[in-house]
């Protein structure tokens, strides 16, 4: 049981990183329609960012310097690569962002070179014992990180008028306008704040692992499309329910079926993605839009 | 006093290759209701277009004298409410929440009293706030994009098609709740309709537009005796 337990919060801690990631898709998703492969690029190069402030600066300060670059890299991403092919057909759009991914793995070697970086971590490695059972306070940590983040971005989502823009933005673009909501702010804003996601998700990710490359993230991007697919992909709570269910899943199957073991945890990932689009394609928290004429 | 509230001069628009408005002019005065009739295609709801913004335009569009910015975001900032063809109303997020985004071009402090006096007009609204705009029925989602133009507190609001598919109870709801903030607050309003007694009854003035002109423009009284507007759209 304690073991188990054990696996769960191990789990969870993974789950915790997928569905900021998750939610970063989500947000690009609901705001253009479209999925963005390089999300996981993104996240990985904002990595490397902190990883050289923290060769400079104490934590803390370097963890929130790095959100604030990544949200203004990010909006400057949308205003630059994406804005130019904005009105291009899907399919042209998400090219871009394979392009995208592309180029950032590149610059991102280019800049930090191919030798692997230990990312410091705010939290010890040491155990804590509640109820009896040792977890991992980096665990707890990484767990607590990325639900304050999640509720955090609720809440300005929810509360301010922002994020009721950015929101009105994101279902109907030209509605929005005739409010007198700039849509074409949002979209960038909106990219910033995926960006902002996906450089907490890889700021969790990297410590836990020792060392990371430029790599860093393309098995999270996996495991964070699982975690959009099966909350639904147009659902901000279907990815974060998402993310955290799919932690936990791949952790116990990897750990308690003898034949998954470690290696073939990304398999069960696109096992997960196949199976909901299979059984419901609308995730769990999906849905059709609501509408009567 | 000085010009009239709103001005249109010589005003084009298109949509690609096909011209929709071939210089359209005309007036709002303040506190002026002008109503736009015409066949369907004859480019009423582009001229309402044209001043929000929704379409590319040429030809000048003045508002209290001033030129009207050509984005809808510019037009709503000058306080120019657009209620759209097929209410607009965000489906997806609640009454409140579309209330709210109806103010989102204001920057004072009378939102929250602008609230309570549409919930007033529209007590409705007020049952359901907390509920998906797209669960409404159709006149209660005409009603909520009504309320949410007043919520910007306009000087000018454009009407296009308020009574489209609507039981003739509610849009006497609606119309005589537009007539109340016309003499009461003295609102202007440009409405496009395709019922024509009903534009007539509720405008001191009206234009007919035909094929992207003005085809007969006159004060509502003029136009109901008008041989070719009572044969080609009241019908008698």
């Amino acid at each position: 049981m304690a073991d188990l337990a054990q696996q769960i919060v191990s789990g969870l801690a993974s789950g915790g990183i997928y569905a900021s990631l998750a939610l970063a898709l989500v947000l690009i998703y609901r705001a253009t329609g479209v999925v963005n492969f390089a999300q996981g690029e993104m996240a990985m190069f904002t990595t490397f960012v902190a990883w050289t402030l923290m060769e400079h600066i104490a934590y803390w300060p370097a963890f929130a310097l790095t959100l604030v670059l990544a949200f203004v890299g990010g909006a400057l991403l949308e205003l630059t690569v994406i804005r130019p092919v904005q009105s291009a057909p899907p399919l042209t759009v998400v090219i871009v962002t394979i392009g995208l991914l592309i180029g950032l793995n590149g610059l991102a070697r280019r800049i930090w070179g191919n030798s692997p970086k230990t990312l410091e971590s705010p939290f010890s490695t040491d155990p804590v014992r509640i109820g009896g059972v040792a977890f991992s306070i980096q665990d707890l940590g990484i767990i607590g990180v990325s639900l304050a983040i999640v509720a955090l971005l609720w809440a300005f989502f929810r509360f301010t008028k922002l994020g009721l823009g950015l929101r009105a933005a994101a279902v109907n673009p030209a509605e929005s306008r005739l409010v007198g909501i700039r849509v074409a702010w949002m979209l960038a804003l909106g990219w910033g704040l995926a960006a902002v996601l996906g450089a907490v998700a890889g700021m969790m990710a990297a410590p836990p692992l020792g060392s990371f490359d430029q790599n860093l993230m393309q098995p999270i991007l996996l495991y964070a499309f699982a975690a959009a697919v099966l909350g639904g992909i147009d659902s901000p709570l279907g990815a974060v329910v998402g993310g955290l269910l799919v932690g936990v899943m791949v952790n116990l199957v990897g750990t308690y079926v003898g034949f998954v073991g470690a290696d073939l945890r990304l398999p069960v990932a696109l096992a997960i993605i196949l199976g909901v689009l299979l059984v419901r394609p609308s995730g769990l928290f999906g849905r059709e839009a609501v509408s009567r004429v | 006093m000085a010009g009239p509230l709103l001005e249109l001069r010589n005003v084009e628009a298109r949509y690609g290759p096909l011209v929709a408005l071939h210089g359209v002019s005309l007036t709002v005065g303040e506190a002026e209701v002008v109503a736009v009739l015409g066949a369907n295609g004859a480019g009423k709801t582009t001229t309402l277009r044209a001043i929000s913004g929704t379409v590319r335009r040429s030809g000048e569009v003045l508002l209290g004298g001033e030129t009207l910015g050509r984005t809808p975001e510019g037009v709503a900032r000058r306080r120019v409410a657009h209620v759209p063809e097929g209410r607009g109303t965000f489906v997806e997020l609640t009454v409140e929440e579309n209330l709210r985004l109806g103010a989102y071009a204001r920057r004072d402090r009378q939102v929250a009293a602008d609230l309570e006096r549409v919930l007033g007009w529209f007590p409705r609204l007020r049952e359901r706030l907390g509920q998906q705009a797209g669960t409404l029925s159709g006149g209660e989602q005409q009603m909520l994009a009504l309320g949410r133009a007043l919520m910007l507190s306009p000087r000018l609001l454009l009407l296009d098609e308020p009574s489209l598919g609507l039981a003739p109870l509610v849009v006497a709801e609606l119309f005589g709740i537009v007539r109340r903030l016309n003499e009461e607050d003295g609102l202007a309003v440009l409405v496009v309709e395709q019922n024509a007694s009903l534009a007539l009854a509720a405008a001191r003035r009206a234009y007919v537009l035909e094929a992207g002109r003005v085809a007969v423009e006159g004060p509502s009284a003029e136009l109901r005796e008008h041989a070719d507007v009572r044969r080609s759209y009241l019908g008698y």
